[in-house]
């Protein structure tokens, strides 16, 4: 079983990477975004298929909870 | 809106402020005005239990171009320089998210120091956390440390000192304290005010989001929408953005387009609108619909308490607004007219066409409540059992008890007291902060204080952060004395003269009697030290509410002291230099622990600064925690220009050994000279006891001891506990 994880900053934390990566869309003429927020995805593969250890892995160690968040998408 | 006690409550607004509130305003205050004045009246904003101790401190000097109640310190330091200088703290932020919380501390100080027209060439730091055998402590510790460093490289400033101190009060509550310091020409100085009717108020800079606000917003009534996006955040720091921010500004001060200047920090754009408003005497009206946000539906009380960082107001020249919106568009900033300088005094504010605050600038910023708070003195003082070795605090007990024990195995330790927590080497901290970026550093951390280069001028400045918070706790008069002399001295170490210095006063719960006497008689020691050493504090900051576990941290004042080194070639370090120097150590006669003889001081440093000025000294190095055996060991250690270097040397004896070898006795050096006979006539001249202890060379430590030797150790082994101290306790 395969499991992903996605991290973000929560939506109301200033993100400095997604601006900078915002600022420069005017450049490449791609106007009609006007929003790019950045995280990280983990891929975790699991022998048994046991959730509540990726839960764990995602809240424990994955995500810093007062700026992050977390989902998680199974396979 | 009805102003319940609970909305007082959360506004941490009392009654009788709220009296007061009505009195000025005469009559009910909006949501958005109340919000105003819980932020101006706040203890962080309007020093309102301090003020009245702060008065106390020695302000003015020849030196001083810009003394406090401006957003930096300012002295002039000849060739048409200046300097200006602060430190901050930063420590609430820290503890909820310590990488952040540390990084916007460096951020926010580097503002203070170039919204004055400074460009920033030094930053440093001082440090405290709980001891390390807690997981959490280590977490702190590790995060604090990279969000400095994150913060200091990549906007390129060199991080030159600080120091980093373990004891049980901190867990919970650590310390984080940023100095700054910039240059530039002293004709050029900037200051935060909102003078010439009519003039544009700009605000530039970073967008504004919900970071930061204050804690009230979120139980507030009346809001409206949905609770959770209005929980106050963590900020952000973005440090690429401040070194934009910094130019820009730089470029519209030297173009002369602006005439004030301010930092948004503590509460945001109410602070510096209603602050340059009041100190100009003017009024400051703003429209709220042109603020950039990065989120919708901000309401006005979120946009006025937002502390988003990398953001600046400033007020420009009438004709020159697009001048400033040239220069901001070109580094990539959004600049935009947000309001205007008015005549009537009065912070004006205006959201959606409707008017929702208007008070006096004055009342905000000057007429905040005072405070003259009771003071008691504590009836339980801390035990008296570490005076003697104060660097135990702190430490394992297991540790304590071996040190104390009758053991009598100098080597082991001497290897136990250089690898302790609060004497260990902090390189796996300093290693992370760039501390040559700009080329202008001569000494890095490790050394007595950091010393930087003038370009273009043979002088250099020397900094240092001292903050000795168990001597405080033991004794806050005295111990703050001590604070002020050690920090001369390290000065004086390093080939330089004091000339000004910065505060920042960690304390407990003002409303504690025994905090609030803490607090007036480190103030009183203090302004009594810096007076004697003609060294007038130029600003700072208060922190107080520090708590850990219901009870209070030590008074911790931290000082941060400049110097100026008149030419290059005095600078001196605290490492041994060359096998066959001779090692002394100067002294005042009388021995004392725990407080400081002023005039004993003055006559060590006066010793060491002409010693220094007329080539006798070597190496110059201040005796401090751990005494004489920890500063040799810490003068033999490996550093950039050559490898550890071992000595022989016999220690003075009162037939106390522990304290002979590392007991903390005040106003003591170490130098090492190849001029014994013309340094000791010069010491006994002043009536300074010299001993003339030994010789720098090959590679052990050897100290005797009444013709026994007590300490033989390679020193790559010492070298190896010391530097190998701190991993090991965070591993």
């Amino acid at each position: 079983m395969k499991a992903t994880v996605i991290v973000t900053l929560k939506p109301t934390v200033l993100d400095p990477q997604g601006m900078t990566i915002q600022r420069s869309l005017g450049s490449l003429g791609l106007d009609d975004i006007t929003d790019v927020r950045q995280g990280k995805i983990f891929d975790v593969r699991l022998k048994n298929g046991s959730r509540e250890q990726v839960e764990r892995l995602a809240k424990d160690v994955l995500t810093n909870p007062v700026i992050e968040e977390y989902r998680i998408i199974w396979e | 809106m009805t102003v319940t006690d609970e909305v007082l409550t959360l506004h941490n607004l009392t009654e009788s402020e709220y009296q007061k509130i009505l009195a000025i305003l005469k009559r009910e205050p909006t949501i958005t005005e109340l919000g105003i004045f819980s932020v101006m009246w706040s203890e962080h904003c309007s020093y309102k239990s301090s003020r009245v101790h702060l008065r106390r401190l020695p302000t003015k000097g020849p030196a001083v171009l810009q003394g406090p109640g401006e957003n930096a310190g300012i002295i002039d330091i000849g060739d048409g320089l200046a300097v200006a200088f602060k430190i901050e703290s930063h420590n609430h932020p820290s503890f909820i998210e310590p990488f952040q919380g540390a990084a916007t501390g460096v951020g926010g100080i580097l503002r203070d120091i170039f919204t004055m027209g400074a460009r920033p060439i030094a930053a440093m730091n001082s440090l405290r956390f709980g001891p390390l055998d807690k997981q959490q402590n280590k977490r702190i510790l590790e995060g604090v440390v990279g969000g400095i460093a994150f913060y200091g490289n990549c906007f390129g400033v060199p991080t030159v000192g600080g120091e980093i101190y373990l004891a049980d009060c901190y867990s919970q509550n650590p310390l984080v304290n940023a100095f700054a310091l910039g240059i530039f020409e002293k004709d050029k100085i900037f200051y935060g005010r909102a003078s010439g009717l009519g003039n544009p108020v700009i605000y530039v800079g970073a967008k504004t989001g919900r970071d930061g606000i204050h804690g009230a917003t979120m139980a507030s009534a009346g809001f409206g929408e949905d609770a959770g996006a209005k929980r106050p955040n963590v900020q952000i720091g973005d440090p690429f953005m401040e070194k934009l921010l910094l130019e820009a500004c730089l470029e519209t001060m030297h173009k002369g387009l602006i005439v004030g200047i301010q930092d948004m920090g503590a509460a945001g754009l109410t602070c510096s609108s209603c602050e340059m408003g009041a100190r100009a005497g003017t009024g400051v009206e703003l429209d709220l619909d042109y603020v950039p946000q990065r989120e919708s539906g901000m309401t006005a009380y979120e946009i006025m308490l937002s502390e988003s960082q990398e953001r600046m107001l400033l007020v420009a020249e009438k004709a020159k607004e697009k001048e400033v919106f040239e220069v901001f568009h070109k580094w990539g900033l959004d600049a935009v007219t947000v309001g205007r300088v008015t005549s009537d005094g009065l912070l004006r504010v205006r959201h959606h066409g409707q008017v929702v605050a208007e008070i006096p600038n004055g009342a905000l910023a000057d007429e905040a409540p005072l405070y003259q708070r009771p003071l008691l003195p504590p009836k339980a003082t801390l035990s008296s059992r570490l005076d003697d070795h104060s660097f135990l605090d702190g430490c394992p007990p297991a540790l304590i008890e071996t040190f104390l024990s009758e053991s009598n195995d100098w080597n082991k330790l001497l290897k136990l007291t250089v690898a302790s927590p609060n004497l260990c080497s902090r390189r796996w901290a300093w290693q992370q902060y760039d501390h040559m970026v700009q080329s202008n550093t001569v000494v890095g951390p490790g050394s007595d204080a950091a010393v930087i280069r003038v370009k273009g001028t043979k002088k250099a400045l020397a900094l240092t952060l001292d903050g000795p918070a168990y001597r405080v706790a033991r004794n806050p008069r005295e111990g703050a004395k001590m604070a002020v002399a050690e920090a001369c001295r390290n000065i004086v170490c390093s080939g330089g003269r004091p000339v000004a210095a910065t505060n920042c006063l960690n304390f407990g719960n003002p409303e504690h009697p025994e905090v609030m006497w803490q607090f007036s008689e480190v103030v009183d020691g203090m302004a009594e030290a810096c007076s004697f050493f003609f060294t007038p504090i130029t600003g700072g900051n208060v922190s107080f509410y520090n708590e850990t576990f219901g009870g209070d941290i030590y008074p911790t004042p931290v000082l941060g002291m400049v110097g100026l080194i008149e030419d290059i070639s005095f600078v001196t370090r605290s490492s041994f230099k060359k096998a066959g120097d001779s090692i002394v150590l100067i002294e005042p006669v009388t021995r004392r622990v725990g407080k400081v003889d002023l005039e004993d001081e003055r006559a060590v440093q006066n010793l060491v600064a002409s010693a220094i000025r007329d080539r006798l000294v070597e190496s110059a190095h201040d005796l401090s925690e751990g005494g004489l055996a920890i500063a040799v060991a810490e003068c033999c250690y490996s550093n950039v220009e050559r490898a550890a270097i071992g000595a022989e040397i016999t220690i003075p004896s009162h037939l106390e050994v522990r304290k002979d070898l590392f007991g903390e006795f005040s106003s003591r050096v170490l130098l090492t000279t190849r001029k014994v006979a013309e340094l000791r006539q010069r010491a006994e001249q002043m009536g300074l006891t010299f001993h003339n202890l030994g010789k720098v060379g090959g590679n052990r430590l050897i100290l005797n001891y009444e013709s026994v030797k007590l300490v033989d150790i390679s020193t790559d082994e010492l070298e190896s506990a010391w530097s190998g101290g701190l991993p090991k306790l965070l591993s």
